[in-house]
């Protein structure tokens, strides 16, 4: 392991640990006498930081292979359109279940990840038609998520009622609120195959920083490496839209940042993009959970934008210097 | 390993081009804006595809694993794309990637085979004091030997690099030519697509001509680069000055 993912585990660690311990109740681990302190720890705390780590260690890991597969340091998973269209199932199952329509409790993320799926199928007929091209390839993300938009705005506008409106728009926000070990056990395989294949895929995408023609003439297959970046964003992106909504920014934010501490090759940001998005959620989560909010909780997709957007904007400025890689 | 190519042909580049290459030497492939140089070497590196067939020492090169291809085919593209800042090492390194099978392979890497082939890259292109320098931080002479040195890390039976000497000025053109021909002695086949007629008549064993798609001379350089052929093909009227080895294109 190296040094750079061994300071991430241990940082991870540290915040896992504080944030089973930070929130609303306090919980002193030297005197845990906090009436019902292992029911919080077990049943809403515990879940709800693995789910932090599973969904921000997918985001964190989608956004670096996709910056490699696209090479270009501004390319964020929302670009397949596979988080808009996992979108679009969700807000689907709440705009049905406002008109009545009983679906059982499961069906939020399952519609969600029917969304991702549908959005992968697509990208995968388009990639299996096309000669392989990045451009095309990504025009057609950009198309799935502009429709998935369009789809989802229409569902808001023509929501039944002021509440089915706002269960819509507070789910989009993404949050980690409320999560049971429900959530956790449909993330986890959904994570750890995304994960894998972008383990696998790393071999291609180093190969990709010398563009598409160097990289087949090094032996890469660009309809395989196409197939495993579907999959694993499909799978980590549609993933974490199922069980936390939107969460947008992580993708962009951390392989940037952890990016100069590698040797900048693909292969060596994918696991310490993964630690950092997972670090990252754990933190966010945790200090939204403890802000002193009057109404609920700062939502942590607009916790993240509001630190994301600064961000991209530091970035376009630092471009404009040709400081960008 | 002779390289063979029959019939190649793609639609407005191509018109049925043959050719058979030799190891050993190095061939310059020369020709106005257009006339399917950049198709032809792509082509033969199999980053193209094209009708007709095209073979290494009688095996079917479209037919063989992507990989096993790549071991034996370097290719070096235009332009000479990096899409990271990465360091002279690192890019040397991407050229064995032909040979890895691991994932995730930063330890295979750092395998006994990967690390003679790329310091003898590195040596071949006089890189050894660069070894840590972010690409950003490289010459245009730098980055192109950096470039080649990734093509030749990949210990490939055959070199094909599309127009190498763009961008470079005299001194570190001829330097990198000699690097190629160092490699050709070796028993290495050297595929160049050149714009620099001087340079491809004093430095390759063979020329070809090429124009709208065609191959329109073949042949030893003062054959293939007759002053007839430069005014039927670039429309010029030039004479060559100077004894053999040294020449020098008079316009």
């Amino acid at each position: 392991m190296t040094r750079l993912n061994l300071r991430l585990v241990g940082a991870l660690a540290l915040a896992f640990v504080a944030s089973l311990l930070a929130g609303r109740v306090w919980i002193d681990p030297f005197h845990p006498d906090v009436p019902g302190a292992g029911l919080i720890l077990m049943q809403l705390r515990l879940p709800r930081s693995v789910l932090a780590v599973l969904v921000g260690g997918g985001l964190g890991a989608a956004g670096a292979a996709m910056q490699a597969y696209l090479r270009n340091p501004l390319a964020d998973p929302g670009l397949f359109g596979i988080a808009p269209s996992a979108a679009l199932g969700a807000v689907l199952s709440i705009w049905l279940g406002s008109y009545g329509v009983s679906l059982g409790p499961w069906a939020l993320p399952v519609f969600a990840l029917v969304g991702a799926g549908g959005a992968m199928a697509l990208l995968g007929l388009i990639a299996g038609r096309s000669a392989g091209g990045v451009a095309l390839f990504t025009l057609a993300g950009m198309m799935i998520a502009s429709l998935s938009g369009a789809l989802m705005s229409l569902a808001i506008s023509l929501s039944p009622s002021p509440f089915a409106l706002s269960e819509i728009v507070t789910w989009l926000m993404g949050a980690l609120a409320d999560r049971s070990w429900h959530e956790v056990w449909m993330a986890a395989p959904l994570m750890l195959v995304g994960l894998g294949a972008f383990v696998v895929a790393a071999r291609s995408l180093d190969a990709l920083t010398l563009g598409e023609a160097a990289a087949r003439s090094l032996g890469v297959d660009p309809r395989r490496l196409q197939a495993l970046l579907i999959l694993g964003v499909g799978c980590t992106v549609g993933g974490s839209v199922a069980v936390a909504g939107i969460i947008g920014f992580v993708g962009l934010v951390v392989p940037h940042l952890l990016r100069p501490f590698t040797d900048r090759r693909p292969s060596s940001l994918i696991v310490p993009s993964a630690l950092g998005g997972a670090l990252l959620l754990v933190v966010g989560d945790s200090v939204c959970r403890i802000l002193p909010l009057t109404g609920g909780e700062l939502r942590l997709g607009i916790a993240l934008s509001l630190l994301g957007a600064p961000f991209f904007l530091a970035l376009l400025w630092r471009m404009r210097d040709g400081v960008w890689r | 390993m002779m390289l063979c190519a029959r019939n190649l042909t793609l639609a407005g580049r191509l018109g049925d081009v043959s050719l058979d290459l030799s190891p050993g030497q190095v061939t310059a492939i020369c020709g106005p804006n257009g006339a399917g140089k950049s198709s032809l070497v792509s082509a033969m590196a199999g980053v193209l595809p094209v009708a007709g067939r095209l073979s290494l020492d009688g095996h079917d090169l479209p037919a063989m694993q992507p990989r096993e291809r790549a071991r034996l085919l370097g290719y070096l593209p235009q332009g000479g794309e990096a899409a990271w800042d990465v360091c002279v090492r690192t890019l040397v390194e991407l050229g064995r990637l032909p040979w890895q099978a691991a994932p995730m392979h930063r330890a295979h890497a750092d395998g006994a085979q990967d690390r003679e082939a790329v310091a003898q890259a590195m040596v071949a292109m006089d890189l050894e004091h660069l070894i840590d320098r972010p690409l950003s931080r490289l010459s245009g002479g730098e980055r192109a030997r950096a470039l080649l040195a990734r093509v030749l890390a990949g210990c490939p039976r055959w070199v094909l690099a599309d127009e190498p000497l763009a961008s470079l000025d005299l001194g570190h053109g001829l330097r990198l030519l000699k690097a190629l021909r160092d490699q050709a002695a070796q028993g290495i086949g050297v595929c160049l697509v050149l714009h620099d007629l001087a340079m491809a008549m004093n430095h390759a064993d063979r020329v070809v001509v090429m124009d709208r798609g065609r191959v329109v001379a073949d042949g030893a350089p003062g054959e293939a680069l007759s002053e007839a052929v430069i005014a039927q093909v670039w429309g010029v009227t030039g004479r060559w000055l100077g004894p053999e080895g040294a020449r020098a294109l008079s316009l």
